[in-house]
């Protein structure tokens, strides 16, 4: 049932989307930011902390669409421990894979959103908490909104 | 042809709705590799051949600009055009074509009076009354009149889930200060129908312009602006088989001769010098520069198909649909939440199936080949008001038929497994 479909709900999405991880709020955040996608009403908040330059800890909380949701999860359990330089760069490539469907480079488990290009109403969703750490990182406090970005 | 807008109601006579389906060529395709379902119909609705066929014959035969040529083109565009407005005042049983006035659609249309009549006549301290359950098109263009005026917008609150207009403070509210109470018809996401004639009646009587919003309306029922007895009513017709870019703004004429015009330009002057100018009286003196002068031709085309039909044949299809469709997916096994009236609804469905985003479920159903929208339908405020983010909505038409609706009851089964296993 549903082949076609089973390109964008794969079933590590549709696991993360029911049982996300690392949904809560942090108890002493270094940094923290708001995403929004007015479109579908999506809201997401991500918290990171640091230490020096390294994320120790990660999390979210919000409530959106099985993308979104899977994505922010996902996404947490990618770049806890990684170097705030790093994220730039896994950034990027996320960026092109659900726009493009391409892979340039490794992206480990987050290679299940190569689907999403197919369906371009849906690349807002998987790129939200993206956008909302990428935020956060920058450090001004703003919100973002998908329809300030691009994608 | 003539409207049936004010004529009794029509005898039983079946309408062959199978054959009329065939009435429009998009329909026969298939997406996805499954055929289509075509239940976005509260977004805009497709065309039929007759409308597909005046835009061609139009374009093939008569086209030029409107009013200013003498040629013979220009005089079959002016007729055409002329034509269409002379319609539409049919169709809504307005007293004259002079009190039609031809926009890009309803928000236009709703634009219009704000800036034209709205500057005119609100004042600091005046209120709006408007409902929670409007459109953003009819609430923003009086947010932007209240920001200039300092007037004061009021809303009536929508009751819960089952989506009617809780009235208990209207009187009053009229009586403190309302200058405008502007409100839908039938409401685009949860398929209310509100009781206009009963509330425009009440406004009237306090010296209170009024204003309906028809966009949902006015392809589905038959529409008396003299029986509902407002000052305004606005609608598209792309949501009544029309062409998108032609809507009509229905003002009553008292009203409209003392506006001041909306757009400057073309075709509404008088005379022009060089600090100052006059304008024609109403319509023209709100039609700006070259019109769409096919979308009214296709207009129409749209109006006299509906009426072939008969639109209290369509009503009556509308809800036999809506509440086919409401008592199907009731009764799904993995819990559905239902928005809007149990009975007396129109032609549509709001829900949200338990534990699954409404944009899940119409990507799913997208791969099924049923065309539904989700998302907050232009309906921010009520959807905060409603305590959720977006409904799915499936929004039906005359050509649906309830084997469609089996269908899509099935596959919102397959979802419900798909997500909730
Ligand atoms: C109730 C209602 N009002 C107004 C509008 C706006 O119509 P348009 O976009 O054609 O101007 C819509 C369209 O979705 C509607 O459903």
């Amino acid at each position: 049932m549903f082949d076609e479909l089973n390109d964008l709900y794969q079933q590590v999405i549709l696991d993360h989307c029911k049982h996300p991880r690392n949904f809560r709020e942090l108890d002493h955040p270094t940094c923290s930011a708001q995403g929004h996608n007015p479109l579908c009403g999506d809201q997401l908040k991500v918290f990171l902390s640091l230490d020096g330059d390294v994320i120790k800890e990660i999390s979210f909380l919000g409530s959106g669409c099985c993308i979104s949701k899977a994505s922010a999860s996902l996404l947490t359990e990618s770049l806890k421990g990684k170097k705030k330089a790093d994220v730039q760069q896994i950034f990027d490539r996320v960026h092109e894979m659900v726009m493009t469907g391409r892979v340039t480079g490794d992206v480990g488990k987050l290679a299940v959103f190569a689907g999403v290009h197919k369906f371009p109403a849906r690349v807002k969703c998987a790129i939200l908490a993206w956008h909302a750490v990428m935020a956060a990182l920058k450090g001004d406090g703003q919100p973002v909104s998908t329809e300030n970005q691009g994608a | 042809m003539k409207t049936d807008a004010t004529a009794p109601p029509q005898k039983k006579k079946a309408v062959d709705w199978v054959t009329i389906r065939a009435d429009f060529p998009i329909l026969d395709q298939e997406v996805h590799g499954q055929p289509l379902i075509y239940f976005d119909n509260a977004a805009t609705t497709q065309k039929p051949r007759a409308v597909l066929d005046a835009l061609r014959r139009y374009y093939e035969r008569d086209n030029a600009n409107v009013h200013r040529g003498i040629h013979e083109l220009s005089n079959r565009a002016t007729a055409a055009f002329e034509a269409a407005r002379v319609r539409a005042a049919a169709f809504v049983n307005a007293r004259s074509a002079q009190e039609i006035i031809f926009t890009r659609g309803t928000t236009e249309s709703i634009n219009l009076v704000a800036q034209a009549w709205g500057s005119h006549n609100v004042k600091a301290g005046n209120r709006i009354l408007l409902t929670e359950m409007e459109h953003h098109s009819n609430i923003v263009p009086w947010q932007l009149l209240a920001e200039r005026t300092g007037a004061k917008l009021v809303y009536l609150p929508v009751t819960g889930d089952i989506g009617l207009l809780d009235l208990s403070h209207f009187d009053q509210w009229l009586a403190e200060g309302t200058k405008l109470f502007a409100m839908t018809h039938i409401s685009n996401s949860l398929g209310t129908i509100n009781p206009v004639s009963e509330l425009c009646a009440r406004a009237r009587n306090l010296g209170i312009t009024t204003l309906v919003d028809a966009a949902q309306s006015a392809g589905h029922r038959p529409l008396d602006v003299q029986e509902i007895g407002c000052d305004f009513l606005a609608f598209s017709g792309h949501k009544m088989c029309g062409p998108t870019g032609i809507g009509v703004l229905y003002g009553r004429q008292e009203v409209l001769e003392e506006m001041p015009p909306y757009q400057g330009g073309g075709e509404m002057i008088l005379n022009v010098d060089l600090q100052q100018s006059t304008w024609k009286h109403a319509p023209h003196k709100f039609e700006a520069g070259t019109p769409d002068i096919s979308g009214a031709v296709g207009l129409h085309a749209a109006m006299d198909y509906l009426d072939a039909i008969g639109r209290h044949k369509i009503a009556a299809h509308d809800q036999e649909l809506g509440a086919y469709a409401y008592a199907k997916v009731s009764r799904l096994k993995g819990g559905i939440r239902l928005f809007g009236p149990h009975i007396g609804r129109a032609g549509l469905v709001s829900f949200l199936l338990k534990d699954v985003h409404a944009h899940d479920v119409v990507t799913v159903a997208d791969q099924r080949g049923v065309a539904l929208r989700g998302g907050h339908h232009c309906n921010q405020p009520l959807m905060r008001k409603l305590g959720v983010e977006s409904t799915a909505r499936a929004s039906f038409y005359f050509y649906n038929t309830t084997t469609e609706i089996d269908r899509f009851s099935e596959v919102l089964g397959e979802i419900q497994n798909f997500f909730g296993g």
